[in-house]
Protein backbone atom coordinates (compact mmCIF):
# COMPACT_ATOMS: atom_id res chain seq x y z
CA UNK A 1 0.00 0.00 0.00
CA UNK A 2 1.31 3.29 -0.82
CA UNK A 3 1.80 6.74 0.95
CA UNK A 4 2.63 10.28 0.65
CA UNK A 5 4.54 11.81 3.18
CA UNK A 6 4.87 15.66 3.39
CA UNK A 7 8.01 16.38 5.85
CA UNK A 8 7.19 19.90 7.11
CA UNK A 9 9.11 22.89 9.01
CA UNK A 10 8.14 25.41 11.33
CA UNK A 11 8.03 28.72 10.99
CA UNK A 12 8.58 30.73 14.68
CA UNK A 13 6.52 28.48 16.25
CA UNK A 14 3.58 27.70 13.55
CA UNK A 15 3.18 25.42 10.48
CA UNK A 16 5.18 27.12 7.15
CA UNK A 17 2.93 28.35 4.69
CA UNK A 18 5.41 25.98 1.97
CA UNK A 19 4.17 23.01 4.59
CA UNK A 20 0.35 23.66 3.38
CA UNK A 21 1.36 23.98 -0.34
CA UNK A 22 2.99 20.75 -0.39
CA UNK A 23 0.09 19.29 1.17
CA UNK A 24 -2.03 20.17 -2.00
CA UNK A 25 0.39 18.84 -3.86
CA UNK A 26 0.08 15.47 -1.89
CA UNK A 27 -3.73 15.73 -2.02
CA UNK A 28 -4.00 15.92 -5.63
CA UNK A 29 -1.27 12.81 -6.27
CA UNK A 30 -3.73 11.25 -3.52
CA UNK A 31 -6.56 11.76 -5.67
CA UNK A 32 -4.49 10.23 -8.42
CA UNK A 33 -4.37 7.04 -6.77
CA UNK A 34 -1.15 7.57 -5.05
CA UNK A 35 -2.33 6.59 -0.80
CA UNK A 36 -3.04 8.76 2.42
CA UNK A 37 -1.89 11.70 2.89
CA UNK A 38 0.89 11.78 5.68
CA UNK A 39 2.37 14.80 7.13
CA UNK A 40 5.53 15.00 9.73
CA UNK A 41 6.02 18.11 11.56
CA UNK A 42 8.42 19.03 14.67
CA UNK A 43 6.31 20.19 17.36
CA UNK A 44 3.75 19.19 19.57
CA UNK A 45 -0.11 17.54 19.12
CA UNK A 46 -1.57 21.26 18.75
CA UNK A 47 0.40 22.23 15.93
CA UNK A 48 0.04 19.26 14.37
CA UNK A 49 -3.12 19.43 14.40
CA UNK A 50 -3.40 22.20 11.74
CA UNK A 51 -2.16 19.99 9.13
CA UNK A 52 -5.51 17.99 8.97
CA UNK A 53 -7.04 20.95 7.43
CA UNK A 54 -4.22 21.48 5.21
CA UNK A 55 -5.31 18.25 3.78
CA UNK A 56 -3.85 15.56 5.48
CA UNK A 57 -5.04 11.93 6.33
CA UNK A 58 -2.65 11.45 9.02
CA UNK A 59 -0.53 13.81 10.97
CA UNK A 60 2.55 12.87 13.16
CA UNK A 61 4.65 15.45 15.14
CA UNK A 62 8.48 14.99 16.37
CA UNK A 63 8.19 16.16 19.51
CA UNK A 64 11.58 16.27 21.06
CA UNK A 65 12.14 19.96 21.54
CA UNK A 66 15.39 20.11 19.82
CA UNK A 67 13.88 20.08 16.45
CA UNK A 68 11.61 22.61 17.25
CA UNK A 69 14.27 24.97 18.19
CA UNK A 70 17.64 24.13 15.71
CA UNK A 71 16.19 21.73 13.13
CA UNK A 72 19.01 19.94 11.47
CA UNK A 73 19.51 17.32 9.42
CA UNK A 74 21.20 14.78 11.66
CA UNK A 75 18.56 15.33 14.31
CA UNK A 76 15.29 14.90 12.02
CA UNK A 77 16.57 11.84 10.57
CA UNK A 78 15.55 9.25 12.59
CA UNK A 79 11.92 10.14 13.11
CA UNK A 80 11.16 10.26 9.48
CA UNK A 81 12.98 7.07 8.94
CA UNK A 82 10.62 5.85 11.43
CA UNK A 83 7.57 7.15 10.17
CA UNK A 84 8.50 6.36 6.40
CA UNK A 85 9.05 2.99 7.94
CA UNK A 86 5.65 2.72 9.86
CA UNK A 87 3.58 4.03 7.32
CA UNK A 88 4.71 2.62 4.12
CA UNK A 89 5.30 5.99 2.56
CA UNK A 90 6.87 5.75 -0.80
CA UNK A 91 6.84 9.34 -1.60
CA UNK A 92 8.42 11.95 0.52
CA UNK A 93 7.60 15.43 -0.66
CA UNK A 94 9.77 18.11 0.75
CA UNK A 95 9.82 22.01 0.28
CA UNK A 96 13.05 23.34 -1.02
CA UNK A 97 14.09 25.76 1.74
CA UNK A 98 17.91 26.25 3.05
CA UNK A 99 16.94 23.45 5.23
CA UNK A 100 14.78 21.00 3.06
CA UNK A 101 17.91 21.61 0.17
CA UNK A 102 20.39 19.52 2.74
CA UNK A 103 17.44 17.58 4.12
CA UNK A 104 16.36 15.28 0.70
CA UNK A 105 19.69 14.58 -0.62
CA UNK A 106 20.68 13.46 3.08
CA UNK A 107 17.41 11.45 3.07
CA UNK A 108 17.79 9.80 -0.26
CA UNK A 109 21.31 8.44 0.54
CA UNK A 110 19.74 6.90 4.08
CA UNK A 111 17.24 5.13 1.93
CA UNK A 112 19.64 4.58 -1.45
CA UNK A 113 16.46 6.29 -3.39
CA UNK A 114 16.85 8.85 -5.44
CA UNK A 115 15.49 12.62 -4.82
CA UNK A 116 14.82 14.85 -7.39
CA UNK A 117 15.47 18.77 -6.69
CA UNK A 118 12.94 21.46 -7.19
CA UNK A 119 10.31 19.86 -8.92
CA UNK A 120 6.95 20.66 -11.19
CA UNK A 121 4.07 19.12 -12.46
CA UNK A 122 3.95 16.21 -10.59
CA UNK A 123 2.42 13.21 -11.95
CA UNK A 124 1.95 9.76 -11.25
CA UNK A 125 1.84 6.74 -14.25
CA UNK A 126 0.99 3.41 -13.01
CA UNK A 127 1.43 4.32 -9.21
CA UNK A 128 4.43 5.65 -9.94
CA UNK A 129 5.82 9.18 -9.65
CA UNK A 130 6.71 11.73 -12.68
CA UNK A 131 8.03 15.15 -12.70
CA UNK A 132 9.18 18.06 -14.47
CA UNK A 133 12.20 19.77 -13.46
CA UNK A 134 14.15 22.60 -14.97
CA UNK A 135 17.70 22.40 -15.15
CA UNK A 136 20.77 23.72 -17.33
CA UNK A 137 19.90 27.28 -15.33
CA UNK A 138 16.28 26.72 -16.61
CA UNK A 139 17.24 26.44 -20.37
CA UNK A 140 16.07 23.15 -20.16
CA UNK A 141 13.68 20.93 -18.82
CA UNK A 142 14.28 17.36 -17.50
CA UNK A 143 11.28 14.47 -17.02
CA UNK A 144 12.27 12.22 -14.69
CA UNK A 145 11.12 9.09 -12.68
CA UNK A 146 12.58 7.12 -9.70
CA UNK A 147 13.89 3.61 -10.15
CA UNK A 148 14.50 3.37 -6.05
CA UNK A 149 11.22 2.13 -4.09
CA UNK A 150 11.10 5.38 -2.35
CA UNK A 151 10.52 8.70 -4.50
CA UNK A 152 11.88 11.59 -2.63
CA UNK A 153 11.06 15.45 -4.20
CA UNK A 154 11.62 18.77 -3.25
CA UNK A 155 9.25 21.88 -4.24
CA UNK A 156 10.41 25.85 -4.17
CA UNK A 157 8.18 27.30 -2.13
CA UNK A 158 5.34 29.63 -3.34
CA UNK A 159 4.79 27.57 -6.32
CA UNK A 160 2.06 26.27 -5.45
CA UNK A 161 -0.98 27.16 -4.15
CA UNK A 162 -2.44 25.88 -0.57
CA UNK A 163 -5.47 24.35 -0.39
CA UNK A 164 -8.41 26.15 1.30
CA UNK A 165 -8.88 25.33 4.98
CA UNK A 166 -10.91 22.93 5.66
CA UNK A 167 -11.69 23.09 9.66
CA UNK A 168 -14.37 19.71 9.37
CA UNK A 169 -11.03 17.68 9.07
CA UNK A 170 -9.27 16.76 12.19
CA UNK A 171 -7.93 13.34 13.53
CA UNK A 172 -5.66 11.91 16.08
CA UNK A 173 -1.99 13.14 16.20
CA UNK A 174 0.78 10.80 16.00
CA UNK A 175 3.49 11.32 18.18
CA UNK A 176 7.42 10.68 17.30
CA UNK A 177 10.20 11.12 20.09
CA UNK A 178 13.31 10.12 18.78
CA UNK A 179 15.92 12.52 17.79
CA UNK A 180 19.12 12.31 16.22
CA UNK A 181 22.44 13.46 17.15
CA UNK A 182 23.15 16.72 15.84
CA UNK A 183 27.00 17.13 14.16
CA UNK A 184 26.65 20.37 13.05
CA UNK A 185 25.72 22.95 15.97
CA UNK A 186 24.19 26.07 14.99
CA UNK A 187 25.32 29.39 16.74
CA UNK A 188 23.51 31.98 15.82
CA UNK A 189 21.68 33.27 12.68
CA UNK A 190 21.23 36.99 11.14
CA UNK A 191 18.50 38.01 9.13
CA UNK A 192 19.04 39.55 5.98
CA UNK A 193 18.67 43.26 6.16
CA UNK A 194 15.45 44.02 4.02
CA UNK A 195 14.39 47.64 3.40
CA UNK A 196 10.87 47.79 3.55
CA UNK A 197 8.71 45.05 2.06
CA UNK A 198 10.06 41.22 1.88
CA UNK A 199 11.09 40.41 -1.75
CA UNK A 200 8.61 37.32 -1.66
CA UNK A 201 5.43 38.91 -0.02
CA UNK A 202 5.75 41.82 -2.41
CA UNK A 203 2.69 42.23 -4.70
CA UNK A 204 4.59 44.42 -7.46
CA UNK A 205 8.46 43.58 -7.96
CA UNK A 206 10.88 46.14 -9.14
CA UNK A 207 14.00 44.37 -10.98
CA UNK A 208 17.26 45.61 -12.62
CA UNK A 209 19.92 43.32 -14.02
CA UNK A 210 23.73 44.31 -15.51
CA UNK A 211 21.85 46.14 -18.13
CA UNK A 212 21.52 49.00 -15.81
CA UNK A 213 25.24 49.34 -16.23
CA UNK A 214 25.70 51.07 -12.95
CA UNK A 215 24.71 49.52 -9.65
CA UNK A 216 24.40 53.69 -8.65
CA UNK A 217 20.75 52.97 -10.46
CA UNK A 218 19.47 50.43 -7.82
CA UNK A 219 18.21 53.81 -6.45
CA UNK A 220 15.99 55.10 -8.88
CA UNK A 221 14.62 51.32 -9.20
CA UNK A 222 14.48 51.29 -5.30
CA UNK A 223 12.30 54.93 -5.77
CA UNK A 224 9.77 53.35 -8.23
CA UNK A 225 8.81 50.87 -5.94
CA UNK A 226 8.52 52.58 -2.61
CA UNK A 227 6.63 54.36 -4.52
CA UNK A 228 4.08 50.76 -5.52
CA UNK A 229 4.25 49.94 -2.27
CA UNK A 230 6.89 47.14 -3.45
CA UNK A 231 10.21 45.19 -3.03
CA UNK A 232 13.19 45.76 -5.00
CA UNK A 233 14.86 42.60 -6.90
CA UNK A 234 18.01 41.98 -8.98
CA UNK A 235 19.72 39.35 -11.46
CA UNK A 236 22.12 37.19 -10.75
CA UNK A 237 24.46 39.05 -13.02
CA UNK A 238 23.69 41.93 -10.90
CA UNK A 239 24.46 40.60 -7.47
CA UNK A 240 27.18 38.49 -8.74
CA UNK A 241 29.16 42.00 -9.54
CA UNK A 242 28.21 43.30 -5.99
CA UNK A 243 25.67 45.62 -7.60
CA UNK A 244 22.91 44.66 -5.08
CA UNK A 245 22.48 42.23 -2.03
CA UNK A 246 22.45 38.63 -2.87
CA UNK A 247 19.57 38.15 -0.39
CA UNK A 248 17.46 40.16 -3.43
CA UNK A 249 18.56 38.22 -5.94
CA UNK A 250 16.00 36.80 -7.95
CA UNK A 251 16.14 33.35 -9.90
CA UNK A 252 17.19 29.94 -10.25
CA UNK A 253 19.55 30.25 -7.90
CA UNK A 254 17.67 33.32 -5.91
CA UNK A 255 14.34 34.03 -4.52
CA UNK A 256 10.83 33.05 -6.34
CA UNK A 257 8.47 35.40 -6.46
CA UNK A 258 5.08 35.58 -8.11
CA UNK A 259 3.71 39.05 -7.73
CA UNK A 260 0.72 40.73 -9.55
CA UNK A 261 3.20 42.97 -11.18
CA UNK A 262 6.84 42.55 -12.41
CA UNK A 263 8.90 45.33 -13.79
CA UNK A 264 12.19 44.15 -14.99
CA UNK A 265 14.44 46.90 -15.80
CA UNK A 266 17.54 46.37 -18.10
CA UNK A 267 17.02 42.64 -17.88
CA UNK A 268 17.67 40.13 -20.77
CA UNK A 269 15.92 37.54 -19.51
CA UNK A 270 18.49 34.57 -19.30
CA UNK A 271 16.63 31.45 -18.21
CA UNK A 272 18.59 31.68 -14.55
CA UNK A 273 16.37 35.00 -13.88
CA UNK A 274 13.22 33.80 -15.65
CA UNK A 275 13.51 30.76 -13.16
CA UNK A 276 12.80 33.12 -10.18
CA UNK A 277 10.08 35.20 -11.46
CA UNK A 278 7.96 33.66 -14.70
CA UNK A 279 5.44 33.04 -12.76
CA UNK A 280 4.57 36.49 -11.72
CA UNK A 281 1.09 37.54 -13.05
CA UNK A 282 2.14 40.80 -15.06
CA UNK A 283 5.03 41.29 -16.39
CA UNK A 284 6.48 44.52 -17.81
CA UNK A 285 9.74 44.89 -19.41
CA UNK A 286 11.80 47.84 -19.97
CA UNK A 287 14.75 47.17 -22.20
CA UNK A 288 16.76 48.63 -25.45
CA UNK A 289 16.35 45.08 -26.84
CA UNK A 290 12.93 44.32 -28.11
CA UNK A 291 14.05 40.87 -29.19
CA UNK A 292 15.21 39.97 -25.92
CA UNK A 293 13.75 36.81 -24.19
CA UNK A 294 12.08 39.19 -21.32
CA UNK A 295 10.45 41.56 -24.09
CA UNK A 296 8.71 38.39 -25.78
CA UNK A 297 7.50 36.72 -22.12
CA UNK A 298 6.36 40.41 -20.83
CA UNK A 299 2.90 41.60 -21.21
CA UNK A 300 3.84 45.28 -21.75
CA UNK A 301 7.08 46.38 -22.75
CA UNK A 302 8.91 50.16 -23.29
CA UNK A 303 11.56 49.99 -26.25
CA UNK A 304 14.25 52.38 -24.61
CA UNK A 305 17.23 53.74 -22.44
CA UNK A 306 15.45 52.67 -18.51
CA UNK A 307 17.70 56.29 -17.53
CA UNK A 308 14.86 58.43 -19.92
CA UNK A 309 11.87 56.04 -19.21
CA UNK A 310 12.07 55.45 -15.22
CA UNK A 311 12.55 59.35 -14.22
CA UNK A 312 9.07 59.48 -16.30
CA UNK A 313 7.12 56.83 -15.06
CA UNK A 314 7.54 58.05 -11.35
CA UNK A 315 6.14 61.53 -12.46
CA UNK A 316 3.89 60.08 -14.36
CA UNK A 317 2.74 57.37 -11.25
CA UNK A 318 2.97 60.33 -8.80
CA UNK A 319 0.54 62.40 -11.55
CA UNK A 320 -2.15 59.75 -11.75
CA UNK A 321 -1.70 60.22 -7.90
CA UNK B 1 45.58 20.98 6.60
CA UNK B 2 44.85 18.53 3.41
CA UNK B 3 41.98 19.16 1.34
CA UNK B 4 40.00 18.02 -1.44
CA UNK B 5 38.27 20.21 -4.11
CA UNK B 6 35.71 18.62 -6.33
CA UNK B 7 35.28 20.71 -9.41
CA UNK B 8 32.94 19.97 -12.52
CA UNK B 9 33.13 21.05 -16.32
CA UNK B 10 29.60 22.25 -17.59
CA UNK B 11 28.12 24.29 -20.82
CA UNK B 12 28.82 27.80 -20.26
CA UNK B 13 25.81 28.66 -18.45
CA UNK B 14 26.19 32.22 -20.25
CA UNK B 15 25.27 30.62 -23.39
CA UNK B 16 22.82 32.60 -25.39
CA UNK B 17 19.36 30.65 -25.46
CA UNK B 18 19.29 31.22 -28.83
CA UNK B 19 22.22 28.64 -29.27
CA UNK B 20 21.10 26.41 -26.69
CA UNK B 21 19.68 23.37 -28.28
CA UNK B 22 18.80 19.46 -26.85
CA UNK B 23 19.36 16.27 -29.18
CA UNK B 24 16.09 15.09 -27.66
CA UNK B 25 16.73 11.53 -28.76
CA UNK B 26 19.66 10.97 -27.11
CA UNK B 27 18.59 13.26 -23.78
CA UNK B 28 21.91 15.57 -24.11
CA UNK B 29 22.70 19.21 -24.67
CA UNK B 30 24.20 19.85 -28.26
CA UNK B 31 27.50 22.09 -27.52
CA UNK B 32 26.93 25.29 -28.78
CA UNK B 33 30.02 25.79 -31.95
CA UNK B 34 32.33 28.02 -30.88
CA UNK B 35 31.55 27.89 -26.50
CA UNK B 36 33.98 26.04 -24.92
CA UNK B 37 32.81 24.55 -21.83
CA UNK B 38 34.03 26.13 -18.51
CA UNK B 39 34.49 25.30 -14.91
CA UNK B 40 31.18 25.12 -12.82
CA UNK B 41 30.81 29.21 -11.50
CA UNK B 42 30.44 27.93 -7.72
CA UNK B 43 33.85 25.79 -8.51
CA UNK B 44 36.35 28.19 -8.52
CA UNK B 45 35.16 29.46 -5.08
CA UNK B 46 35.78 26.39 -3.52
CA UNK B 47 39.06 26.00 -4.66
CA UNK B 48 39.34 29.73 -3.05
CA UNK B 49 38.62 28.40 -0.08
CA UNK B 50 40.70 26.02 -0.23
CA UNK B 51 44.12 28.04 -1.36
CA UNK B 52 43.22 30.19 2.05
CA UNK B 53 42.80 27.47 4.59
CA UNK B 54 45.74 25.86 3.23
CA UNK B 55 48.24 28.82 3.19
CA UNK B 56 45.97 30.07 6.41
CA UNK B 57 47.51 26.85 7.94
CA UNK B 58 51.38 27.09 6.52
CA UNK B 59 50.92 23.31 5.12
CA UNK B 60 48.92 21.21 3.37
CA UNK B 61 48.31 19.22 -0.02
CA UNK B 62 45.27 20.42 -2.05
CA UNK B 63 43.95 17.27 -4.51
CA UNK B 64 41.92 18.31 -6.83
CA UNK B 65 39.38 15.54 -8.29
CA UNK B 66 36.95 16.08 -11.34
CA UNK B 67 34.12 13.15 -13.03
CA UNK B 68 33.72 13.81 -16.34
CA UNK B 69 35.09 13.75 -20.29
CA UNK B 70 39.00 14.08 -21.43
CA UNK B 71 38.10 17.47 -21.68
CA UNK B 72 37.73 18.21 -17.88
CA UNK B 73 41.06 17.95 -17.05
CA UNK B 74 40.64 21.61 -17.92
CA UNK B 75 37.97 22.27 -15.32
CA UNK B 76 41.33 20.47 -12.88
CA UNK B 77 43.88 22.84 -14.47
CA UNK B 78 41.98 25.75 -13.61
CA UNK B 79 42.34 24.88 -9.48
CA UNK B 80 46.21 23.90 -9.95
CA UNK B 81 47.02 27.20 -11.94
CA UNK B 82 44.86 28.94 -8.88
CA UNK B 83 47.31 27.45 -6.50
CA UNK B 84 46.11 23.60 -6.05
CA UNK B 85 48.80 20.99 -5.49
CA UNK B 86 47.27 17.54 -7.21
CA UNK B 87 45.00 16.59 -9.68
CA UNK B 88 42.76 13.73 -10.52
CA UNK B 89 40.58 13.00 -13.14
CA UNK B 90 38.07 10.26 -13.13
CA UNK B 91 36.82 9.54 -16.60
CA UNK B 92 35.81 6.39 -17.58
CA UNK B 93 33.43 5.38 -21.00
CA UNK B 94 30.85 3.87 -18.32
CA UNK B 95 30.54 7.50 -16.04
CA UNK B 96 28.80 9.06 -19.01
CA UNK B 97 25.12 9.65 -18.23
CA UNK B 98 24.98 8.65 -14.32
CA UNK B 99 23.10 10.13 -12.05
CA UNK B 100 24.14 11.81 -8.52
CA UNK B 101 23.75 9.10 -7.00
CA UNK B 102 27.09 7.23 -8.47
CA UNK B 103 29.11 10.72 -8.70
CA UNK B 104 28.78 11.12 -5.34
CA UNK B 105 29.75 7.06 -4.61
CA UNK B 106 32.30 7.50 -7.28
CA UNK B 107 34.47 10.30 -5.78
CA UNK B 108 33.81 8.99 -1.83
CA UNK B 109 35.32 5.60 -3.38
CA UNK B 110 38.31 8.21 -4.53
CA UNK B 111 38.84 10.61 -1.79
CA UNK B 112 38.96 7.02 0.12
CA UNK B 113 41.69 6.21 -2.02
CA UNK B 114 43.15 9.48 -1.49
CA UNK B 115 42.98 9.02 2.05
CA UNK B 116 40.35 11.35 3.73
CA UNK B 117 41.39 14.76 3.70
CA UNK B 118 40.51 17.39 6.56
CA UNK B 119 37.99 19.04 5.00
CA UNK B 120 36.29 18.71 1.62
CA UNK B 121 35.13 21.44 -0.77
CA UNK B 122 33.02 21.65 -3.23
CA UNK B 123 30.66 24.29 -5.45
CA UNK B 124 26.97 24.52 -4.21
CA UNK B 125 25.33 22.97 -7.23
CA UNK B 126 26.74 22.26 -10.89
CA UNK B 127 25.27 24.53 -13.33
CA UNK B 128 24.15 21.62 -15.22
CA UNK B 129 21.65 19.62 -13.52
CA UNK B 130 21.62 22.16 -10.65
CA UNK B 131 20.73 20.02 -7.84
CA UNK B 132 23.21 20.41 -5.23
CA UNK B 133 22.99 16.73 -3.90
CA UNK B 134 26.42 15.46 -4.64
CA UNK B 135 28.29 17.15 -1.36
CA UNK B 136 25.36 16.15 1.27
CA UNK B 137 25.95 12.27 -1.13
CA UNK B 138 29.28 11.89 -0.24
CA UNK B 139 29.21 13.48 3.54
CA UNK B 140 26.91 10.30 4.02
CA UNK B 141 28.65 8.08 2.19
CA UNK B 142 31.93 8.69 4.14
CA UNK B 143 29.58 9.31 7.73
CA UNK B 144 30.84 12.50 8.11
CA UNK B 145 29.28 15.59 8.26
CA UNK B 146 28.00 18.36 5.76
CA UNK B 147 27.33 22.08 5.48
CA UNK B 148 26.08 23.43 2.51
CA UNK B 149 25.90 26.97 1.16
CA UNK B 150 29.33 28.72 2.64
CA UNK B 151 30.01 32.40 2.06
CA UNK B 152 32.74 32.39 4.78
CA UNK B 153 34.90 29.50 6.38
CA UNK B 154 37.27 29.78 9.64
CA UNK B 155 39.48 26.49 10.48
CA UNK B 156 39.79 25.53 14.21
CA UNK B 157 41.48 22.69 16.02
CA UNK B 158 39.82 20.05 14.77
CA UNK B 159 36.44 21.87 13.83
CA UNK B 160 35.42 24.27 11.22
CA UNK B 161 32.82 27.42 11.82
CA UNK B 162 30.71 28.31 8.58
CA UNK B 163 28.67 31.36 7.82
CA UNK B 164 26.19 29.74 5.46
CA UNK B 165 23.69 31.36 3.32
CA UNK B 166 19.92 30.86 4.32
CA UNK B 167 16.87 32.25 2.34
CA UNK B 168 16.23 35.18 4.11
CA UNK B 169 19.69 35.85 6.08
CA UNK B 170 22.96 34.18 7.37
CA UNK B 171 24.06 31.21 10.01
CA UNK B 172 27.13 29.76 11.26
CA UNK B 173 27.59 27.03 12.26
CA UNK B 174 30.23 25.12 13.89
CA UNK B 175 31.22 20.88 13.08
CA UNK B 176 33.61 18.75 13.43
CA UNK B 177 36.32 17.77 10.75
CA UNK B 178 36.49 15.89 8.86
CA UNK B 179 33.70 17.45 6.74
CA UNK B 180 32.58 18.57 3.29
CA UNK B 181 31.60 21.97 2.34
CA UNK B 182 29.77 23.42 0.00
CA UNK B 183 30.97 27.09 -1.06
CA UNK B 184 28.26 29.80 -2.73
CA UNK B 185 28.82 32.34 -4.86
CA UNK B 186 28.63 34.89 -1.92
CA UNK B 187 31.76 33.72 -0.87
CA UNK B 188 33.59 36.13 -2.99
CA UNK B 189 35.71 37.12 -6.31
CA UNK B 190 37.88 33.78 -6.77
CA UNK B 191 41.93 34.91 -7.42
CA UNK B 192 42.28 34.83 -11.46
CA UNK B 193 45.64 32.54 -12.70
CA UNK B 194 48.24 34.27 -14.10
CA UNK B 195 49.60 33.66 -17.47
CA UNK B 196 53.14 31.95 -15.58
CA UNK B 197 50.51 30.34 -13.04
CA UNK B 198 48.61 29.00 -16.36
CA UNK B 199 51.67 27.61 -18.24
CA UNK B 200 53.00 25.81 -15.10
CA UNK B 201 49.65 24.24 -14.43
CA UNK B 202 49.94 22.87 -17.81
CA UNK B 203 53.22 21.17 -16.66
CA UNK B 204 51.72 19.44 -14.11
CA UNK B 205 50.61 15.68 -14.20
CA UNK B 206 47.27 14.81 -13.25
CA UNK B 207 46.79 11.52 -12.85
CA UNK B 208 43.80 9.40 -14.59
CA UNK B 209 41.78 6.98 -12.70
CA UNK B 210 39.13 4.91 -14.45
CA UNK B 211 36.28 2.02 -13.12
CA UNK B 212 39.03 -0.34 -13.10
CA UNK B 213 41.79 1.51 -11.04
CA UNK B 214 39.08 2.76 -8.34
CA UNK B 215 37.70 -1.23 -7.83
CA UNK B 216 34.03 -0.48 -8.56
CA UNK B 217 31.77 -2.59 -8.95
CA UNK B 218 30.79 -2.68 -13.19
CA UNK B 219 27.50 -3.62 -11.99
CA UNK B 220 27.24 -0.21 -9.82
CA UNK B 221 27.97 2.11 -12.49
CA UNK B 222 26.53 3.40 -15.95
CA UNK B 223 23.50 5.01 -17.54
CA UNK B 224 21.57 1.84 -17.19
CA UNK B 225 21.83 1.99 -13.06
CA UNK B 226 20.56 5.12 -12.11
CA UNK B 227 18.46 5.49 -9.47
CA UNK B 228 16.64 8.62 -11.26
CA UNK B 229 16.21 7.84 -14.62
CA UNK B 230 16.12 10.56 -17.47
CA UNK B 231 12.98 10.06 -19.41
CA UNK B 232 13.06 13.42 -21.22
CA UNK B 233 14.97 16.41 -21.95
CA UNK B 234 13.50 19.56 -24.54
CA UNK B 235 13.94 23.27 -24.32
CA UNK B 236 10.45 24.54 -23.11
CA UNK B 237 8.73 26.89 -26.02
CA UNK B 238 7.99 30.74 -25.19
CA UNK B 239 4.50 31.82 -27.25
CA UNK B 240 4.89 35.89 -27.17
CA UNK B 241 1.60 37.97 -26.85
CA UNK B 242 3.46 41.28 -25.77
CA UNK B 243 2.52 45.14 -25.99
CA UNK B 244 5.15 47.12 -27.00
CA UNK B 245 4.36 50.73 -25.54
CA UNK B 246 3.98 53.42 -28.31
CA UNK B 247 5.21 56.97 -28.35
CA UNK B 248 7.45 59.90 -29.60
CA UNK B 249 9.85 60.16 -26.72
CA UNK B 250 10.58 58.23 -23.90
CA UNK B 251 8.69 60.76 -21.90
CA UNK B 252 5.31 59.77 -23.88
CA UNK B 253 6.28 55.95 -23.73
CA UNK B 254 6.25 56.69 -19.77
CA UNK B 255 3.10 58.04 -19.62
CA UNK B 256 1.74 55.78 -22.19
CA UNK B 257 3.28 52.81 -19.98
CA UNK B 258 1.47 54.50 -16.64
CA UNK B 259 -1.74 54.98 -18.48
CA UNK B 260 -1.82 51.04 -19.77
CA UNK B 261 -1.08 50.24 -15.79
CA UNK B 262 -3.56 51.78 -14.28
CA UNK B 263 -5.99 50.79 -17.16
CA UNK B 264 -5.08 47.13 -16.26
CA UNK B 265 -5.88 48.36 -12.35
CA UNK B 266 -1.74 47.25 -11.92
CA UNK B 267 -1.37 50.36 -10.03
Amino acid sequence: MSAILVIGELNEGVVASHTFELLAAARSLSDAGGGDVHALVPGDSSVGQSLFGGGADAVHVATNQLLQTELTVDAFLPPVLNVIENTGADIVLIAQTAFGRDFGPALAFNLKAAVAMECTGLTLDGGRLQATRACYGGSARAEVKWGSSVQIVTIKPKTLDALATDDSRSGEVTEVSEVGEARVKILGTEKAEATGIRLEDAEVVVSGGRGLGEPEAFGILEELGNLLNGATGASRAACDLGWYPPSQQVGLTGKTVTPNLYIAVAISGASQHMAGMSGSKNIVAINRDEDSNMVQSSRFAVIEDYKKVIPALIEEIKNLG
Amino acid sequence: MNIVVCVKQVPDPETPASQFAVDEAAKRVIPAQGIAPVVNPYDPQATEAALRLRDAAGEGTITVISLGPDSARDAIKHALAMGADEGILLSDPSFEGIDNFQTAAILAETIKKVGIPDLILMGRAAADWDMGVVPIGVAQLLDIPCVTVAKAVEVGDGNITVERVLDDGFETVETTLPAVVSVSNEFGEPRYPQLRQIMLAAKKNVEVWDKESLGLDPASVGSDNRLLALEALYVPKVESNVEVIQGDSPEEKARNLALKLREAKLI
